[in-house]
């Protein structure tokens, strides 16, 4: 059995804390330690999300948990938000990845630009686990330029027609309602995207799970195909209008990121602390050896910049000052950094760090599409880029 | 139901504690505090019985210093109604001390259906103050209870003994002590949590008497013999079994 995990705070940052966000921290740690990390290793490899997990997290609260009491969530600021990222990605990115999903892409957008029948139906219903959502934007040939979309959706005489196809969709197959995203315009319109409610049983809605992933193997990716799938009127979302609005829900989740990477990070490093003080080699512990000790250094100083970094933007979010480049270098900062410290985490445990028995490489291997996700790495780069010049690099 | 669950801040049984300067007492720095896991149990136990009576009240008592309200507040975030804490500057090592304050506020906002406590606190392992109340409210009291009916104003409860389940019967109101296996304790849910904040939690200081038992000193536990690697893999089998039957006599 794994050793006790504790955390790692070497700033006291605890003390940063109201006593209500270590409390949802800690039971949210708990919750980790008892329900999934006992469970992850097997679906991991197995390649399926661990979906006996759902209720316990909807019990918890875990699902839209920034959102207003009135619709059955929990209601916590942000940064007790980012607390349960970083909590359940310190168990898994794809169990995180779920949360994100179900929360900020799918129940944030019907908050923010849902009707209020809308948001009646839906959030409860989605807060309690007993129904689950996906997000489709990206499409086969436009992922980093979602702006290039080629999904349709016509207005007909009754409501909607919509015609497209949506790639790398996290709970598609899972889910019992998706929010696409459509032109309802021309082609080069961007300004026309819409986001629609499309409940997945609707005809000429399929999904289909890809096959073959090396990553995030314990969460369920698939392949939305939408065919003539007619819906009436009352499917938009009304207050939706043009890609800043999916940009809205990806800033959501792209925060929910990047306190879910320091967990993951955090994982990774308490495996290599304990497994270097109880690893004999020459006849003492390889954590006694100073190119291990430099390894471990190394990954306390970042993990505690990474830690600072998203408690300040959390405090910004919560007072309603955070930048969506504010998000994209903490995005960018914190997946990087968790994914070299899995990677040496990796290397410190030696062959033993190939097992899924040990988290590192279970976790090196999440981060790799965690950095590619929501907002590449790179992209990111050129989003700060064009902050600090002025000049985008994109067009 | 109106049951009261008494209960106790601790140290986390996973955090390293230390002794502190005065040589007699824990340094509290960087020490991680729970509520008391066999409470958990307790406050479990009230939980389960109130919402199975459809109606009562879930009161959580705790004696301790100020931060010992955080402790309560988790009791109240599982679904506690209100919290009261006898303020102190410190919990007293003689556990009748303990038991009289809270006798005192017991009878003060009582007649209780049921008085609970856990069977013990992993800091002092005394087993004392929940029979010492009992005594004190002059209740029957029955401890280390792992399965709890109550029908017809009669408690029938198991308890774990060496070797066996013993069943006791005793009338109630009476005072009970929890152990583990009488239920699964919840997860305080993220709205409990923050229901928590808004629920009542009386804060009363209290003046303790002396009592008669004194903490002079403390000491860890003297640090572990080296142990001794026989080989590796099956070679190393016979090796072990050797030893284990010569030098350790165990086998």
């Amino acid at each position: 059995m794994a050793p006790k995990y504790h955390g790692v705070d070497f700033y006291s940052l605890d003390t940063l804390l109201s006593e209500e966000e270590r409390a949802v921290r800690d039971t949210v740690r708990t919750w980790v330690d008892k329900q999934l990390i006992p469970v992850i290793g097997d679906a991991y490899i197995e390649g399926h999300f661990p979906k006996q997990l759902i209720p316990g997290m909807a019990e918890l609260g875990l699902f839209g948990a920034n959102l207003p009491e009135e619709y059955g969530c929990a209601g916590l600021n942000n940064v007790a938000y980012g607390l349960i990222m970083q909590e359940l990605e310190r168990g898994d990115s794809g169990v995180r990845s779920f949360a994100s999903v179900q929360g900020a892409l799918v129940m944030y957008p019907i908050y923010a630009f849902g009707s209020d029948e809308q948001k009646r139906k839906w959030l409860p219903e989605m807060a309690s686990g007993k129904v689950i959502g996906c997000f489709g934007l990206t499409e086969p040939d436009y992922g980093s330029n979602p702006a290039g979309m080629i999904t349709t959706a016509k207005e007909s005489k009754d409501g909607w027609v919509l015609n497209g196809a949506k790639m790398w969709i996290t709970n598609g197959s899972t889910a019992q309602v998706a929010v696409v995203w459509a032109k309802t315009g021309a082609q080069s319109d961007a300004n026309s995207i819409r986001g629609f409610l499309v409940p997945t049983h609707t005809r000429g809605f399929s999904a289909k799970d890809q096959k073959g992933k090396l990553s995030l193997r314990a969460s369920d990716t698939s392949e939305l195909v939408l065919q003539d799938v007619h819906l009436a009127k009352d499917a938009i979302l009304p207050k939706s209008g043009g890609l800043k609005s999916p940009l809205m829900c990806l800033t959501q989740a792209r925060y929910g990121i990047s306190w879910g990477a320091l967990g993951a990070a955090m994982a990774c490093y308490d495996e290599a602390v304990s497994y270097s003080k109880n690893r004999v080699m020459f006849g003492k512990p390889i954590g006694g050896f100073q190119l291990q000790q430099a390894r471990l250094a190394e990954m306390l100083t970042e993990i505690t910049k990474a830690q600072l970094l998203v408690l300040q933007l959390g405090r910004l979010k919560d007072q309603g000052k955070m930048t969506p480049q504010q998000v994209s270098l903490a995005k960018r900062n914190n997946v990087d950094m968790a994914t070299d410290i899995a990677r040496e985490t990796r290397r410190l445990l030696g062959a033993n760090g190939i097992l899924a028995e040990y988290q590192a490489m279970r976790h090196l291997a999440n981060l790799e599409s965690v950095y590619t996700y929501e907002g590449t790495h790179d992209v990111h780069t050129l989003v700060l880029g064009q902050e600090i010049t002025g000049i985008s690099a994109f067009e | 139901m109106k049951i009261a669950v008494c209960i106790k801040r601790v140290a986390d049984s996973e955090t390293r504690v230390k002794v502190a300067g005065d040589g007699k007492s824990l340094d509290d720095a960087g020490v991680k505090f729970i509520l008391n896991p066999y409470d958990e149990f307790a406050v479990e136990e009230a939980l389960q019985r109130k919402e199975k009576a459809g109606t009562g009240e879930v009161v959580v008592l705790a004696l301790g210093s100020a931060t010992a309200q955080e402790t309560i507040r988790t009791a109240l975030a599982m679904g506690a109604d209100r919290g009261i804490l006898l303020q102190t500057d410190a919990v007293p090592a003689d556990g009748f001390v303990t038991a009289q304050a809270i006798a005192t506020e017991l009878k003060a906002g009582g007649p209780w259906d049921l008085v609970l406590f856990g069977k013990m606190a992993i800091d002092d392992y005394n087993s004392q103050v929940g029979p010492m109340v009992a005594e004190l409210l002059d209740l029957p009291c029955v401890t280390s209870v792992s399965h709890l009916t109550i029908e017809n104003g009669v408690a029938t409860a198991d308890r774990e003994i060496e070797g066996a389940v013993e069943v006791v019967q005793c009338p109630v109101p009476a005072v009970i002590t929890t152990d583990k296996g009488i239920n699964e304790p919840r997860y305080p849910a993220l709205k409990g949590i923050m229901a928590a904040k808004k629920k009542p939690l009386e804060v009363k200081p209290v003046t303790l008497g002396g009592g008669s038992i004194e903490v002079l000193e403390m000491q860890p536990p003297p640090a572990r013999k080296e142990g001794k690697i026989v080989g590796e893999g099956a070679a190393a089998v016979p090796e072990l079994v050797k030893l284990l039957r010569e030098e350790a006599k165990v086998l």
